[in-house]
């Protein structure tokens, strides 16, 4: 069952085209991992998926609603979720508030104190229930990637959408994080994950995108895409890509 | 402090305020009408700059758009307090057209943007003289009972009017909209992410903001019988009823009333003995504030006002 | 209407604005701080001339350069002691710590001078240019403003510190980066905003009576020069001036005196929803 399509989808700033003529869909359930050199533009496409920018042209449907046009509040509210590069939260709450923030909203809870308690579990999910009290300014990074975590869950996402959630984590930690992702998914959550680390990706996805310069490049398994010539002229530049090549074919 | 402090105190200073009739003089009791009806527009006030953190400089719009409203409704016939309820209404509506656009801005455009609707309002309430008679400004009918008796049924209505403020304030700070009012102050690209929908209510603590402002308008315009361009869209009225707030404590509940009653009582003390000087001193104290009260009377922490003045006088780290 | 003499006069009423308004946008896109003592420091630049002219008989020109220097320290001094503490504050704070200065100098303009206007008298007559006539005065006036101006324009493009308050402006964290003294930065800004605050004053001494009532007007204009034109730079200021001279002319002419300054302030709020960036497209932080 297809959950989220982009349909031709392409943006625009100003003469930079960011994204291309883009078209990929999601399977409820699926582990979909999005690869791609620095300025690929992974970011921005999550961006067009939950509503922060508006496509310049093609379509993104949602459980068969077209959802274009949608604001970022009413993204949350649908059920797609995303956590973020940086981490944001409201400084002046404590953890378990900032959670029940986004209970009460995205997760669409009736009341306050439902929101706390829907709050309480998934903090207890993502293991921060000591620091429930704590200000969120005061979390470690890694702390603060599992706090978007909790927030994301807070909203009984459909579809999950993982940012570099990874990014200046310690290797201990970066397993911790892969545990949490692996439970999200049994729950039935469809995810998609932005990664640089390959081990990440190799362990988690079940499917692989590539995108460069705004364009999907590639779309298989892991194995496939690491083999995948355009794949790897795009991270490593077109020498090296023919050299392997030739030496695959020798080897 | 806990909530039943907060809710006993509020009661005493109401109970304090409206007794003045019984033991005070007549100055006195006017001084009191006066503290409830800026303790009303701060508590107003305090749903846009306190709780949703956007600067409005725009009271002084309501609340001169109230005393027209009040007045032009009253000078064709209506009575008064429907006058008062019709003058409520339209302010309120202004607002929320009003802030559906000017809510797109932020920080100092906001706040500019808010400024220049006060003067907007007022000039063309002064220029339209065929309607609300200009510059020579309009007269309403007076009320019957000697400057004495009305001093002491206005403090009943505006004592009223601040109780309502008040009560309306402790329902939104404990329900969903403070709560996304407040997510919407500390990052509001963040709380758009989390679900709220920020447009919708930036505009609702905008009206809310807005409501009370146009009562009190319309119901000083009965009292004083008499209102013009100048004095009803003064400047100042919308740079002090913030101060108030930012004195009290913005976003708390009790903050704005604390601020106004510290803030006029202060400026009763100056008026009284400094009268060429008192807005000079009020400038001065509004430095002050800016330098050693950051989070308001109610955000005082002893330590930190120390150290900051400790701090003027030697370059000393704070304490790690 | 004769078009040609409304124009005139917008353009020559434009530059006037400029002059008025550059410090205080200047001000308000390189510290991010809205002045709003700056009114105020428009009638006292006015007052101090006023005073030399009828006290001491020094002629207002001469004043000029005195009154501009007096001016930039007092500007640079407040900067440093008081200002600099709420740069990176909130709106709310440092607007209404200006505005709380503004309330002290305000006042003690209106004890020590009164507010009864003062008019520099200097009876210079008029210049009469094919048909357009213009008083020699306001003439002057908008020579000396174009001849400031452009002194600063000069000194913000050529001069080492104009580069380094422009990169200020820019990114204040990257030039400090590049040994850019942004304290110093910030104070000498606010100087030069109460310089050139303190020059129109005098400026305007020629021309308009000088009353502390003025004051509120004044800062109205300034920020509507800002918004209109862009901020934090003089070809912001130049541009925002004469188009909000230009209109004021001719809406004074179509509806009236009384209604000129509610359509400048309309054409802001216009602007500051469609486009804040003004004509110059130059944002100011928000």
């Amino acid at each position: 069952m297809t959950i989220l399509v982009a349909e031709r989808v392409s943006r625009n700033f100003g003469g930079i085209r960011a994204i291309d003529d883009l078209s990929f869909a999601l399977k409820e359930g699926e582990i979909v991992a999005l690869i791609g050199p620095n300025g690929a533009g992974k970011t921005t496409l999550v961006n067009l998926l939950t509503g922060v920018l508006r496509p310049s042209s093609g379509h993104i449907r949602f459980e068969g609603q077209d959802v274009t046009a949608q604001r970022p509040f009413e993204a949350a509210r649908r059920g797609l979720a995303r956590t973020f590069q940086i981490v944001q939260p409201f400084p002046k709450m404590t953890v378990l508030e900032n959670v029940a923030a986004a209970a009460l909203f995205g997760g669409k809870q009736e009341s306050v104190a439902a929101a706390m308690a829907m709050a309480r579990e998934q903090l207890e999910f993502t293991g921060l229930t000591q620091f429930s009290e704590r200000s969120a300014a005061a979390l470690t990074l890694a702390g603060r990637k599992r706090l978007e975590l909790a927030k994301s869950m807070a909203m009984n996402p459909k579809v999950l959408m993982l940012d570099e959630v990874n990014a200046g984590l310690n290797g201990s930690e970066i397993d911790g994080a892969l545990r949490l992702i692996r439970q999200i998914a049994d729950r039935g959550v469809t995810i998609l994950v932005i990664e640089h680390l390959m081990k990440v990706v190799l362990s988690l996805a079940q499917r692989v995108l590539v995108l460069h310069h705004g364009q999907l490049i590639a779309e298989g398994s892991a194995n496939e895409i690491v083999r995948n010539p355009r794949v790897i002229e795009a991270y490593l530049g077109e020498k090296f890509a023919r050299r392997f090549t030739a030496e695959a074919a020798h080897g | 402090m806990s909530r039943r402090t907060q809710y006993l105190l509020f009661a005493l200073w109401v109970i304090l305020l409206a007794s003045t009739p019984l033991w005070a003089s007549n100055y006195v009791v006017r001084l009191a009408v006066t503290i409830a009806m800026f303790t009303a527009l701060t508590l107003s006030w305090n749903f846009i700059g306190g709780f949703t953190g956007y600067p409005s400089f725009s009271t002084a719009a309501f609340f001169g758009l109230g005393c027209y409203a009040g007045a032009l409704s009253e000078r064709a016939g209506v009575p008064m307090l429907l006058a008062w309820g019709i003058a409520t209404l339209v302010v309120g509506a202004f607002a929320a057209a009003l802030g559906a656009i000017i809510l797109r801005l932020k920080g100092h455009y906001f706040a500019i943007g808010s400024i220049g609707v006060v003067e907007v309002v007022r000039l063309v309430i002064s220029s339209w003289g065929s309607l609300t008679g200009g510059g020579d400004g309009l007269n309403l009918p007076l009320l019957a009972g000697g400057p004495n008796v009305v001093a002491r049924i206005f403090l009943a209505v505006m004592l009223a009017i601040m109780i309502v403020t008040f009560l309306i304030t402790v329902v939104v700070d404990r329900s969903r909209l403070g709560f996304g009012l407040r997510c919407i102050q500390q990052n509001e690209d963040a709380a758009n992410m989390a679900g709220v929908n920020v447009t919708l209510y930036k505009v609702i603590a905008f009206t809310l903001s807005a409501l009370f402002c146009g009562t009190i308008g319309a119901a000083y315009a009965s009292w004083t019988g008499y209102i013009d361009p100048s004095d009803s869209f003064s400047i100042l009225m919308s740079i002090k009823v913030p101060v108030m707030c930012l004195l009290g404590g913005p976003g708390t509940i009790l903050g704005p009333v604390i601020g106004t009653a510290a803030f006029t009582l202060l400026e009763e003390v100056f008026w009284a003995n400094f009268l060429d000087y008192n807005r000079a001193i009020l400038g001065v104290v509004i430095v002050i504030l800016i330098f050693f009260l950051p989070g308001g009377l109610l955000g005082l922490s002893y330590r930190d006002a120390m150290a900051r003045i400790g701090g003027m006088f030697g370059r000393t780290k704070a304490a790690a | 209407m004769d078009y040609l003499q409304t124009l005139v006069n917008g353009i020559v009423l434009g530059t006037l604005y400029a002059c008025l308004a550059v410090g205080f946008s200047l001000v308000w896109g390189v510290l991010n701080v809205i002045n709003m003592l700056h009114g105020s420091l428009i009638i006292f630049g006015g007052y101090l001339t006023y005073f030399a002219w009828h006290s001491y008989g020094i002629h207002p020109l001469l004043a000029l350069p005195a009154v501009s220097l007096l001016m930039f320290a007092i500007g640079y001094l407040t900067q440093l002691t008081m200002i600099n503490r709420v740069v990176n504050q909130p709106v709310l704070t440092t607007l209404t710590l200006t505005f709380g200065l503004d309330l002290i100098l305000y006042n003690f303009m209106t004890v020590y001078y009164t507010a009864t206007p003062r008019r520099v008298t200097l009876d210079l007559g008029v210049v009469d240019l094919g048909g357009v006539v213009i008083p020699f005065d306001r003439l002057l006036g908008m020579a000396l403003a174009l001849i400031l101006t452009g002194i600063l324009y000069l000194m913000m493009k050529r001069s080492k510190i104009g580069r380094a308050i422009v990169a200020v402006r820019m990114d204040s964290a990257a030039a400090a980066l590049m040994g850019i003294k942004v304290n110093s930065i910030y104070a000498i800004t606010f100087g030069i905003g109460s310089l050139m605050a303190g020059a129109t004053g005098a400026i305007f001494a020629m021309v308009y009576p000088v009353t502390t009532n003025l004051s509120g007007a004044y800062l109205g204009k300034a920020f509507v020069v800002c918004v209109v034109g862009g901020l934090g730079s003089v070809q912001g200021a130049l541009v925002g001036g004469i188009v909000l001279g230009i209109i004021e002319s001719f809406a004074g002419q179509f509806f009236g005196p009384q209604h000129a300054l509610t359509v400048g302030f309309l054409l802001m709020l216009v602007l500051l929803v469609v486009r804040p960036t003004g004509l110059t497209g130059v944002k100011g932080y928000e």
